[in-house]
Order: C-alpha cells, then sequence, then structure tokens
C-alpha cells in the first residue's frame, strides 16, 4: 500500500496512470451530467412552495457541495506537502484552486438566483451565504499567494499553510444553518440520515452530485497532468509526449 | 416529462427566466472549466518547445 502510494506520488507514473482513466471518467461524467440534467429539467415533479425554481436546485446543491469539498482535498493536498514534500500534492493543490473558485461562484449565483423568487431577495448577509463568500475569497487567496510568490518551494509551502488555516471555514459553512438564524434551509443530502424529500426528487440530486464529483475529478486530473508537464521537461518522457 | 408542450417547459411556470439563467450559468462555468486546459496545453507545450530549444542553443 505504502509503495503503491509512492509510487503514485512520482510524477511520471501519476500521469501514465491518470492517461488511461482519464477517457473513463470523462464518458462517466458525461453520462451522469446528461442523464441528471435532463432528468432535473423534464421529469421532477414541481415543488409545492417553489415551483418550478426547485429544478435550480439541482446545480446549486451540488456546485455547494462540491465547493466545499474541493477546498477539503486541496487543503489535504496542502498537508500531504508540507509533511512529506511529495511534489504531486503540490501540484494538485495549485490544480485544485482554480477549479474550486468556479465551482464556489457557481454556487453563490445558483443561490442568488434562486433567492429571488423563493425569498424575495438576491442577497442577505446571512451566517451560510457570507461563509461561502470567504470560501470563494479564500480560494482567490491561495491563487493570488501562489503567482505572487517566487520561488516554488516558498510558494508551495505558503499556499499550503493558507489553504490549511482556512479549513476552519468549512465547519462554520457547515453548521452555520444550525448555530446561527439563517434564510437558509438545512442540509438537503446527508450521508447518516434518510432523505427529508421524495425519492423523484432526491435521486435526479445524487446524480448530480456524482455528476460534479466526476466532472471535477477529470478537470482536476487533466490539470494536474499538463502542469507535471510542465514542471518535468527537462524529463525525456516528457520530451516524447511533447514530440507525439 | 412533466411539461405539456414546449412552451410550458421553457416559461416553468413564470419561473423561466430564473431557472434557465441559473442552468445557462451553469454551462458557462463548466465551458470554461473544460476550455481552459485544453488551451493552457498548447500554450505549456509551446512553451516546452521554446525552452527546449533556447537550452539547446547554449
Amino acid at each position: 500500500m505504502w509503495q503503491w502510494f509512492h509510487r503514485l506520488g512520482a510524477p511520471k507514473s501519476f500521469f501514465e496512470i491518470s492517461g488511461r482513466l482519464l477517457p473513463w471518467l470523462c464518458a462517466l461524467t458525461a453520462i451522469l451530467l446528461a442523464v441528471g440534467v435532463v432528468w432535473a429539467l423534464g421529469f421532477v415533479p414541481q415543488d409545492y412552495q417553489q415551483g418550478h425554481s426547485v429544478r435550480i436546485m439541482y446545480i446549486h446543491v451540488p456546485s455547494a457541495i462540491l465547493a466545499q469539498s474541493s477546498y477539503m482535498m486541496m487543503a489535504a493536498a496542502g498537508a500531504v506537502y508540507l509533511i512529506w514534500r511529495i511534489k504531486l500534492a503540490d501540484i494538485a493543490l495549485s490544480c485544485a484552486a482554480p477549479i474550486g473558485v468556479t465551482l464556489t461562484l457557481l454556487a453563490l449565483v445558483t443561490g442568488s438566483i434562486w433567492g429571488k423568487p423563493t425569498w424575495g431577495t438576491w442577497w442577505v448577509w446571512d451566517a451560510r451565504l457570507t461563509s461561502t463568500l470567504v470560501l470563494f475569497f479564500l480560494f482567490i487567496g491561495v491563487m493570488a499567494l501562489r503567482s505572487a510568490m517566487e520561488g516554488r518551494e516558498s510558494a508551495g509551502r505558503a499556499t499550503a499553510m493558507l489553504a490549511l488555516v482556512g479549513v476552519v471555514n468549512l465547519p462554520i459553512i457547515k453548521y452555520s444553518v444550525d448555530w446561527w438564524f439563517t434564510l437558509h434551509q438545512p442540509s438537503s443530502l446527508s450521508l447518516t440520515e434518510k432523505p427529508s424529500m421524495p425519492a423523484e426528487m432526491w435521486m435526479p440530486l445524487l446524480v448530480m452530485v456524482l455528476g460534479f464529483y466526476a466532472f471535477f475529478f477529470s478537470v482536476w486530473m487533466i490539470r494536474i497532468r499538463i502542469e507535471i508537464l510542465n514542471r518535468e521537461y527537462r524529463t525525456d518522457w516528457v520530451q516524447k509526449v511533447i514530440a507525439q | 416529462m412533466i411539461f405539456d408542450d414546449f412552451s410550458a417547459f421553457l416559461s416553468m411556470g413564470g419561473q423561466g427566466l430564473y431557472v434557465w439563467s441559473a442552468y445557462g450559468f451553469a454551462f458557462v462555468v463548466f465551458a470554461v472549466n473544460v476550455g481552459r486546459p485544453m488551451r493552457l496545453r498548447r500554450h505549456v507545450e509551446a512553451l516546452i518547445r521554446q525552452r527546449l530549444a533556447r537550452e539547446a542553443e547554449q
């Protein structure tokens, strides 16, 4: 297991393994998202309170889940880099941020679009919305710090540290709906509890969440592969890849 | 299909503007996430060729 972990940590073997995995992952992403979108737009019954705007949930909830989840993975990569100095972890961290920031923006924008017909306002400074906005700026902070600092080593360490400190924000987002009085409703999906909505509504939501995960992993992998080429360009195997 | 016809599908019970703009924005976000790495790959490959050519001269 440990050996396997180390082998995957080597840029060259990651490049080879991910190259074989990627077509399948992209196909899975396309299938999940296509099924999920058609299901959510055309077949989910309208909500008795929200009407058809409930369909926005099928993008909003997955993007909000992925926003937090991608931050967690980015911070985990930062921890791995700080402890074991694995180069690939540093690459993974810097490649997760630009994807995570767009998914957080998507969660904020779709939430806002849904809020207008449902709450009657585009935005409120409530705990969950504000902490998600903070998450958005954390991603931007990580990207800005990375590009502002000279020297790959020190930039890697500083961004890893910032990413780790920002993890504090994640439980705040998660529990904000319980800790403070907010407009935002509690979680719609949970790993530990039975869903509070009927199957015809949560099943497409699950498909969309899985689709978003598959999408994130696909794009993350593609970006990591490009950055590996960029950093290892002096090696023979990269030059062979480029020559093809 | 939940909807009787295509115009009902478009209007979404009067909430079409909200629903479609949300899905439209999601589409843009996905397209950006797919498009940027594609451009980045070409850019990085060109960069590597440049660097290698320069190093070969020296």
